[in-house]
């Protein structure tokens, strides 16, 4: 099977937005009166039901959050039943969900198998007690270690494990435990992101307020550029830049559409849609999200229609985060700019850098270009 | 005309000139008081904040004396800095008499005696006047010793206020109607009237601030410009009432203003004398002495599109600010930009933060510098202030660069400190002088262009603040210069270079490219500086490139929150001015002309 989903075929989110508790770092909404999870799940039916018109196809779905794996395996295959009432998905769908350790055990895994889960996207983030603990996980390194042994136990084949880096206080020595510890396990995917803080998260709260300040440039440099050459003589190809798969059948379908600017509808509190250069998105609250649905209306917060110049940046910016990087020829057509043109002498100048490579007619970042992807979608 | 005093406050920065304006016109109720502005004559936002006054100002106050009688008491106000004495002197010109200001607690300083000088070379009369003397440090004792020491001046004859307390207001007034005489002059004489200002009014065209010695002028009247012979036909003539009071007419010995379809303020010589086409005065009053810019700079838009804009906001500041000059010039790193000549660096100041402020540009401004004089072999001798017009150096045989001399005066103990920074800007023929016990008058002639660049600062730093500079321009002499380039990743970026002297090109080009290298953010590349003259490299750093960014994650698809960022840093970019593939902000460009000692 060949692993670029279809180009025009939509990708399907589902925001679940509940947790247990909150984790300090995390800047999704979710939040934790779980006993308006019915409420929300009513609403979530009806939100589907409002799109059946814009969308009719999808061959990605992924239920994020939050915690998926907070709701009952009945919830969850309603949820399902009502999608495939709904819509279209073709066989060979990528169906990923997200999901804490702690909630994992072989009935429920098994039971997510059988609604044809394909993917499953463990939140390990680190396997370090005191890590786990400043990042105020609700898990323990062990049950992470039982969750990923159970899913494969479950039949899961494609298994990502999301870590974390670049936390205060962690040198290299925990991180690169972590890192083998997690390499050990021979997940399908791995998510290593350097850890950034919004302003509005309690870490971020105590971050301004001087609590801790987050590792230097040179350290994040080096955890950057270790991570990266650690999984690739692993096996693993650094496919974008905070993302490693073992085997191109691994990428993350799903997310490669929203760098593609490929059409993609988000439903629940606070999820995005992109079609033909429109996006919108949802309240940012639950009960504004309930509250609008029951009314009839749809729970959109705000539109926008992104001008050429908006979606170029967008798409130098995304494309520049990935292995693939960007076709001129592509480029200049989806977005009326000639970057080869254009940019022709700052270009030459991050070539000689060795910044970025440019090799039949694509323009993509090197491994050190990739450290520094914001900046290159400035030129 | 008798029951008239033309009278002027002159001082020492800081010495409480426009507190002391506030309460004459107060006490003198024209304003009410819930209607008060602290220093009401300093109508400028920029004037108020710095506590300075650029523009001269005038305000005719009506005052019921002991005597019985009613006066009308024109008081002029007239800019306390050292860079704007030529319209201290102006104002003075308009006077009979002068209250000199001297703060109790600080006694003489340098302004002091250098607007004195300016008001007896008009033959006012002047009344000492201490200040500040609710201070706790106030020293009246001392101050009288000084008046008689220092200044040489009836130690009898002074008066005592607090000008922020109110106290002796009413001596003051009195004093100005008994002492200082009234004007002389004959209203029936052909018209005598000297121009000491203009301002330009959106509605009415430009303002014309005169003093007439002779004659009388009023509406109708067709007048005549002595110096050009242009005529104008009046439209309006008043006094100043805190705003412009229209009278019938202004005759001899009245300071007031006259409207007359004149349309710009460069149409207005300062100094010129007025008089009626009809029946035109023989001779003109003696004008001043024209006022030269000495030190230049170039003016860029940040954004090349904002040129537009720029020139539009130049013009109209001209109209207010005659003393200002500037002219086309480009670069080739900077753009389409203005050469621009100032009479000192607080004058740069006040320019750069008008524009920015009044017209809402963001600038840049390339590094200062004073006019040379370059004799060629051909035998040409060119006067240069900007680098980009630096003469082939085969070509030159001679170099020379102005000269000032500076008189300093503070407490003896900064002396050792002063002698020495004087020394190490290239000072000559030093005088010293004790003026009093304590205190040091410290005279020196030194190179303009060692004291625009960081001399001000660390004199006064020097001298705790207690010190006090001023200066005149007095000649040129022989020099060895050079052309300091600065070089962005081999690029020579025009608006950094400098003409210097040869000996001290070195340390210069050092600090500016450590002071860029503190300024200009790491990027994606690393970047070298270099100060060079000619094809040498005198000066290097580097700056190393950045190796990892903050990449925020981009998941979920809220990719608007990601490029709205990056639209922001694209604008922050904007901001920035690219030489070659290197941005570098304006702070940078800031940094290398800002010359403070670090």
């Amino acid at each position: 099977m060949k692993n670029s989903a279809t180009p025009d075929v939509a990708g399907l989110y589902i925001h679940i937005p509940f947790c247990r508790a909150r984790c300090g770092y995390c800047d999704f909404y979710s939040v934790t009166s779980l006993f308006r999870i019915p409420d929300f799940l009513a609403a979530l039916m009806k939100e589907m039901d409002m799109y059946s018109r814009k969308f009719s196809i999808f061959d990605t779905v992924y239920i994020g959050g939050g915690t998926p794996s907070l709701l009952g395996v009945q919830q969850l295959g309603d949820i399902f039943q009502k999608i495939k009432n709904i819509f279209v998905l073709p066989p060979n769908t990528e169906i990923t969900i997200e999901a804490n350790p702690a909630d994992l055990d072989i009935s429920f895994l098994k039971a997510l198998r059988d609604m044809d889960v394909s993917r499953l996207n463990i939140g390990i983030q680190s396997f370090d007690r005191q890590i786990l603990a400043f990042l105020e996980r609700r898990h323990t390194a062990d049950q992470a270690v039982y969750a990923i042994e159970t899913a494969r136990s479950a039949g899961f084949d494609n298994i990502g494990l999301d870590l974390i880096y670049g936390v205060p206080r962690q040198d290299m020595a925990s991180w690169l435990d972590t890192l083998s510890m997690a390499v050990s396990f021979h997940p399908e995917h791995l998510s290593c992101y350097q850890l950034t803080l919004d302003a509005d998260t309690s870490l971020g709260i105590r971050r301004q307020k001087g609590d801790f300040s987050l590792p230097g440039d040179d350290l994040q440099y080096d955890f950057f550029m270790k991570t990266a050459g650690i999984l690739k003589d692993a096996g693993y190809i650094h496919y974008e830049v905070s993302n490693f798969a073992g085997g191109a059948k691994f990428c993350s379908r799903h997310n490669q559409k929203y760098w593609n600017h490929t059409p993609c509808l988000g439903l629940g509190p606070g999820a995005h849609s992109f079609l033909k250069g429109q996006r919108w998105w949802n309240y940012g609250s639950l009960e504004k999200y309930i509250a609008e649905i029951e009314a009839g209306k749809q729970p959109v917060q705000a539109m926008e229609s992104l001008t050429m110049e908006q979606l170029q940046l967008e798409a130098l910016c995304l494309g520049l985060r990935t292995k693939k990087g960007i076709n001129f020829s592509q480029f200049a057509e989806r977005y009326n700019y000639d970057l080869a043109v254009q940019k022709e002498n700052v270009l030459k100048r991050l070539q000689d850098e060795g910044l970025v490579a440019i090799r039949n007619g694509c323009l993509r970042p090197t491994l050190s270009g990739l450290a520094i992807a914001d900046s290159l979608s400035l030129i | 005309m008798k029951n008239i005093r033309n009278f002027s406050v002159i001082a020492h920065i800081d010495h409480g000139k426009s507190t002391l304006a506030d309460r004459l016109i107060q006490h003198t109720g024209i304003i009410d008081n819930r209607n008060f502005k602290d220093q009401i004559l300093d109508n400028m936002d920029i004037e108020r904040e710095r506590g300075i006054t650029i523009k001269s100002q005038a305000i005719a106050l009506p005052y019921h004396a002991r005597d019985g009688k009613d006066y009308i008491l024109n008081l002029i106000d007239t800019p306390g800095h050292v860079d704007f004495s030529y319209e201290v002197s102006r104002s003075l010109s308009s006077c009979e008499g002068a209250l000199l200001l001297i703060d109790a607690s600080q006694g003489v300083q340098a302004q002091t005696v250098a607007n004195l000088y300016l008001a007896m070379e008009n033959d006012l009369k002047i009344i000492p006047v201490i200040n500040k003397i609710d201070l706790p440090s106030a020293d009246v004792e001392r101050v009288v010793r000084q008046i008689d020491s220092e200044l040489g001046l009836e130690p009898s004859g002074y008066l005592k206020c607090s000008a922020k307390e109110g106290i002796g207001i009413e001596d003051i007034l009195e004093a100005v109607v008994q002492r200082i005489p009234p004007p002389k002059g004959d209203p029936a004489a052909p018209l005598a009237a000297l121009i000491f200002d203009a301002q330009y009014d959106p509605f009415r065209g430009t303002v014309i601030y005169c003093r007439l010695f002779d004659g009388t002028v009023k509406k109708g009247d067709a007048i005549r410009f002595m110096s050009n012979n242009a005529v104008y036909k009046v439209e309006e003539v008043g006094i100043f009432s805190l705003f412009r009071k229209k009278s019938e007419k202004l005759s001899a010995g009245e300071v007031g203003y006259i409207i007359a379809g004149v349309k710009t303020v460069s149409d207005v010589s300062n100094g010129d004398t007025i008089t009626h086409d009809k029946k035109p005065r023989d001779v003109p009053l003696p004008g001043f002495k024209e006022v030269k810019p000495v030190v230049f700079a170039s003016i860029y838009p940040i954004a090349s599109d904002d040129y537009d804009d720029l020139s539009v906001a130049m013009e109209k500041y001209t109209l207010n600010d005659a003393s200002f000059t500037y002219q086309k010039d480009s670069s080739v790193a900077l753009g389409q930009g203005y050469r621009c000549g100032f009479l000192g660096l607080l004058h740069l100041d006040v320019v750069q933060e008008r524009l920015e402020r009044e017209y809402d540009l963001s600038i840049i401004l390339s590094v200062p510098s004073v006019r040379y004089r370059f004799t060629l072999t051909d035998g040409r001798v060119m006067d240069i202030d900007n680098p980009a017009d630096y003469p082939d150096p085969a070509s030159i045989i001679k170099t020379e660069e102005p000269y000032i001399r500076a008189a300093m005066m503070m407490p003896e103990r900064g002396l050792g400190s002063v002698i020495k920074l004087c020394k190490e800007k290239r000072g000559v023929n030093s005088t010293l002088n004790y003026t009093s016990p304590g205190r040091v008058e410290f005279t020196s002639e030194l190179p303009l262009a060692e004291v625009i660049y960081d001399f001000y600062d660390r004199f006064k730093t020097i001298t705790q603040g207690y010190g006090s500079f001023d200066y005149d321009v007095i000649d040129y002499r022989e020099s060895i210069l050079a052309l300091l380039d600065i070089l962005v990743n081999g690029e020579k970026v025009d608006a950094l270079s400098q003409i210097v002297h040869r000996d001290g090109a070195r340390a210069r080009g050092l600090m500016s490219c450590e002071r860029l290298k503190e300024e200009i953010p790491r990027q994606m590349f690393k970047i070298a500086i270099q100060g060079a003259i000619g094809r040498e490299i005198i000066s290097r750093t580097t700056i190393p490139p950045f190796r990892k960014d903050v990449t925020a994650k981009c998941y979920g698809g809220d990719i608007t929150r990601k490029r709205k960022l990056l639209e922001k840093q694209k604008k922050g970019k904007k901001r920035m001015k690219m030489v070659g593939s290197v941005s570098i902000p304006q702070s940078a460009f800031l940094a290398v002309l800002k010359t403070g000692h670090s």
